[in-house]
């Protein structure tokens, strides 16, 4: 395979140094590759070069049916995969107006979220060791890991669901998840939250590191479609789930944290990750609301509303959903004839998120571009499909 | 201040009219298609007009659609203003041979990637646009694959696409392939 | 040695001294390159088992009765791993390297003060000995970089390289405090006027200017060692391994060995420069029926020092280079300098010559057994906590 260097050694300055930060890195975001322009420490020009995932998830699609589509999008972003089912479902729901059950409605917000904290965990915690902290991911992996087992306890699986259902669920929650989900939450809001605030998001060296680093000004998140933490960390309180809520989503009480600036710029890789802090312990009250609601609904199968064959009708729809990692969007696009959809495109909030990247890595310090690549919380699945 | 889908489309005719040709108002994402040539100054306009306000672009995407009639490719735009919380669709129309249009960098900054996947998988060249290449698949891939006449080639660098087709065929053809407990064994239709 | 010369002398009566002189060296070298060749093993266990507690988990459990065998598996793995060399590497530089850095490390152990007379050779230069024979270290380092023929070892070399010529200077400095109380650079010298139990420790003298010039002493050798939140050359996980990003195998075993020493070396001189070195904490502690404890309570003080050092590592984040250098140059050389100089004119002045007398004393003694509390206290609060967790996770 022809690699592609990105510049040539006339263009170079003879002081100036390509690195090639190569597909394999040690840290743990993926197969990703980026070309620095170095003078020094100072990095000219960076060029991600993205590709190395890439499984022609949109080509698949055309090539199943609608329900089949759902276990490739769960290996889309594969640290956080309810998102992804669920975005996908809620879309041809749209597109063939079937309603679900508020029961149903209610355990997938109960998974969403609980898929929220899980994928902080990661995000957070490899950010920590990015930086050299190796402490907090070990414990959020422990927590994680908790979350994990309820999963598995649910529907099987541990990373790759297969969950969410056009029209309803593959699984019903069994009897004493909500104890046990309670329990997990009783858990981590009285030692996890607080020490992963205290230990690494107080702690001054990671204030130093992180705050100041990568900042990124609302206009260029806006104009370069940043969307959740990234979004909210630059100061825009803009959260799907409260603006365009899906799912009963409207029925729950939460904020919606937003970076404040309080060691630095706005937008700075400070902000976004305590934005993802922040919203951990939010998603922990959704749940335990969400747990209150669905003590109080009648239980109901949760496939009751899935059709026997998903044929809609010819349309196309575009529907997003708010994923850990920012805003997810299905365009689906459906001929009427088939099982299969015409097409399937994918805005993953990854890829949007990198692309923002050669602009806040110019003038940076070559050990800040991991901690400007971890703070965008970026999944290479998710970014390459 | 909130416009909807009609409203939108009628600033967009004031200014762009002879360059929108068709507005679908009973989707269920209102939808104007505009001519090639013009989707960079409209996007411009968009942008930059104090009621529009668009300033996310949410989606690009490319569809292909060699069996309407004409066949044609589309391009969607779906776009989305933070300051006023309203969405527009905007298509356009391209020939499915040599598809080119301006592209719309300059206006959101994220439109240099979604163009460049476009490009990679179909083939569409957008024009102005800085740095044109491919995205996700290998610098070196021949053609554009999410095109509905898309072929496997055989081999790509030398080596098989389809590894279990080829040795399919030699198996039938009569040629033993592996060894013992490792014979291979013809794929059942739903594999490879 | 020269305890060890006088012992020879004994055995092997009427030989030429420089006969005994030469078995007593080549007998202390022997116990020296075994005793560091050991101790890697002791603290890299004492380090997975640590981050295993400190990460919540346990650690290396499987190999040998609670994972005492691991360390020794992994350093019999190392030795028979291929030592690949890159195609186009300097080979002899290359292989130079971490013997110097190695070499490095195990000359400090010459000058360290185990006991009274069990001492290999008391320099009167010893202090100033220590610090020059660690810069060989640096030297290593660089030349691995260098001989790697890789753009990210060089980077971390040089990294390296700045990190420990710039942390020396502080570090000397808070010696130099010490120096100029006790007016010699020998380092049994420097025991000898500590003597009369923890009131008379350097760590409390001219309080609380020596405690300051600890500190500063104990973070300039994080640096120098590499460690803790200065470990921009060691764990350049971000890019890649740094230095030694080339070495495998036993060079690469050579590479920990030398980091591990030149903790204890580090952790040794500071204890015996501020915190008494061989002596106890009392008088009375120091024979037990005949037998000196000199060596032990040195070895409890390096130990502790090499557990904070660990903790350290295992909590804190990792400064860029620059906040780094920030840290060297403008914080801990002012306050060292200022330290030196005032220290120095307080030894010039007759009363205080060797320190504030009463006032240092009573503070020893409150710091030790405030020290003592807080451990004590500290252990009735983890083990109420571990009460409260145990309760919250076993709540259904």
């Amino acid at each position: 395979m022809a690699i592609e260097t990105a510049w040539t050694a006339a263009e170079l300055d003879t002081d100036e140094m390509v690195l090639q930060m190569g597909p394999q890195h040690p840290s743990t975001h993926g197969v990703l590759r980026i070309e620095l322009r170095t003078d020094g420490e100072v990095v000219k020009a960076a060029r991600p070069h993205i590709g190395y995932l890439h499984r022609c998830f949109e080509k698949h699609s055309e090539n199943v049916d609608y329900p089949g589509v759902i276990p490739y999008t769960d290996r889309m972003d594969y640290v956080a995969s309810m998102g992804n089912s669920l975005g996908y479902a809620l879309a041809v729901e749209k597109l063939m107006a079937i309603e679900v059950s508020p029961y149903v409605q209610t355990i997938r917000v109960i998974m969403a979220e609980l898929q929220r904290i899980a994928s902080h965990c990661i995000a957070v915690g490899t950010y920590g060791m990015d930086i050299g902290a190796f402490t907090p991911f070990l414990h959020l992996l422990r927590d994680r890991e908790k979350i994990l087992d309820l999963f598995e306890w649910t529907c099987g699986a541990r990373l790759l669901y297969n969950y969410n259902w056009i029209g309803g669920l593959s699984h019903d929650v069994p009897d004493g998840f909500v104890r046990a989900c309670r329990q997990f939450l009783r858990e981590y809001e009285a030692i996890t939250h607080p020490e992963l605030m205290d230990l690494l998001i107080g702690n001054k060296i990671f204030i130093k590191r992180t705050a100041g680093v990568g900042v990124c000004p609302v206009e260029l998140a806006i104009n370069y479609d940043l969307t959740g933490p990234n979004l909210r960390g630059s100061g825009l309180p803009r959260d799907l789930r409260k603006d365009e809520p899906y799912s009963g989503y409207e029925n729950y009480q939460f904020e919606v944290p937003v970076g404040k600036g309080e060691y630095g710029p706005v937008g700075s890789c400070f902000d976004r990750n305590i934005v993802r802090a922040h919203e951990m312990a939010e998603s922990a009250k959704i749940i335990h609301q969400a747990m209150d609601r669905l003590e109080k609904l009648d239980k109901s199968d949760v496939r009751e509303k899935v059709p026997k064959r998903v044929k809609p009708a010819k349309g196309e729809i575009y529907a997003r959903s708010e994923a850990p990692r920012g805003q997810l969007g299905y365009y689906v696009v459906a001929d009427g004839t088939g099982v299969n959809p015409y097409r399937v495109k994918v805005k993953s909030p990854c890829f949007t998120a990198m692309s923002v990247f050669h602009v806040l890595a110019k003038g940076m310090y070559l050990a800040d571009i991991i901690a400007l690549i971890g703070s965008l919380d970026v999944v290479l699945g998710e970014i390459d499909r | 201040m909130s416009l909807d889908a009609a409203a939108i489309h009628e600033r967009l005719q004031a200014k762009f009219g002879q360059k929108l040709s068709h507005f679908e108002a009973a989707a269920k994402q209102p939808f104007a298609v505009v001519a090639a040539d013009a989707i960079a100054d409209v996007a411009a306009f968009l942008k930059a007009d104090p009621e529009l306000a668009f300033d996310n672009l949410m989606c690009l995407s490319a569809v292909d659609y060699p069996k309407e009639m004409p066949p044609r490719m589309e391009m969607v735009y779906h776009l989305l203003s933070y300051r006023h919380a309203h969405q527009f669709v905007l298509k356009v129309h391209l020939p499915r041979e040599e598809p080119r249009l301006p592209s719309v960098e300059a206006s959101w900054g994220v439109a240099n990637w979604h163009e460049r996947e476009a490009f990679d998988l179909f083939g569409i060249v957008f024009e102005g646009h800085s740095d044109l290449r491919r995205i996700l698949l290998p610098d070196d891939w021949q053609g554009h694959p999410l095109r509905k006449d898309w072929q496997d080639p055989d081999f790509y660098n030398g080596m098989h696409v389809k590894p279990t087709a080829q040795m399919a065929e030699r198996a039938a053809g009569g040629e033993a392939i592996g060894i013992g407990p490792f014979a291979f064994t013809p794929p059942n239709k739903h594999v490879g | 040695m020269d305890l060890l010369s006088s012992l020879l002398g004994g055995v092997l009566a009427g030989q030429p001294a420089w006969l005994l002189a030469l078995v007593a060296a080549l007998i202390c070298a022997t116990l020296l390159v075994t005793f560091m060749a050991l101790g890697p093993i002791a603290y890299v266990y004492a380090e997975t088992k640590l981050a295993g507690f400190f990460q919540d988990r346990i650690g290396p459990k499987r190999v040998g009765p609670h994972g005492l065998l691991q360390t020794i598996a992994d350093a019999v793995k190392l030795m028979f791993k291929e030592a690949i060399f890159p195609a186009a590497a300097d080979k002899f530089l290359f292989v130079l390297a971490p013997c110097l850095v190695v070499v490095g490390a195990f000359l400090g152990f010459v000058v360290i003060p185990f006991g009274t007379r069990l001492q290999t050779a008391d320099l009167n230069i010893g202090l100033f000995y220590v610090v020059a024979v660690s810069s060989l270290s640096t030297v290593g380092i660089i030349m691995a970089g260098w001989a790697s023929n890789n753009k990210y070892a060089l980077f971390g070399a040089m990294r390296s390289a700045a990190q420990i010529v710039s942390y020396e200077i502080p570090a000397v400095f808070s010696m130099l405090v010490i120096v100029m109380i006790v007016g010699s650079l020998s380092l049994q010298d420097v025991v000898n006027a500590q003597h009369g139990g923890i009131g008379y420790w350097f760590l409390f003298r001219y309080f609380p200017l020596n405690l300051i010039a600890f500190l500063v002493f104990f973070t300039a050798s994080l640096a120098e060692c590499n460690r803790a939140p200065f470990d921009i050359p060691e764990a350049e996980s971000e890019l890649v391994a740094g230095f030694h990003t080339e070495y495998s195998g036993f060079f690469f075993a050579m590479f920990f060995m030398a980091e591990y020493t030149e903790m204890f070396i580090v952790s040794a001189v500071a204890s015996v420069l501020f915190l008494g070195g061989y002596l106890a904490p009392h008088p009375m502690l120091q024979t037990v029926g005949g037998l000196g404890l000199g060596p032990l309570w040195l070895f409890l003080k390096a130990f502790t020092l090499i557990f904070i050092m660990m903790w350290l590592r295992w909590t804190l984040p990792r400064l860029r280079v620059d906040q780094l250098m920030h840290v060297a140059w403008k914080v801990l050389l002012p306050i060292s300098m200022t330290l030196a100089v005032v220290v120095g004119g307080l030894v010039l002045v007759p009363a205080t010559r060797w320190g504030f007398g009463l006032w240092d004393r009573t503070w020893a003694w409150v710091v030790a057994i405030g020290i003592v509390a807080y451990l004590i206290v500290g252990m009735f609060r983890a083990i109420q906590w571990s009460r409260t967790r145990n309760r919250v996770m076993a709540t259904s």
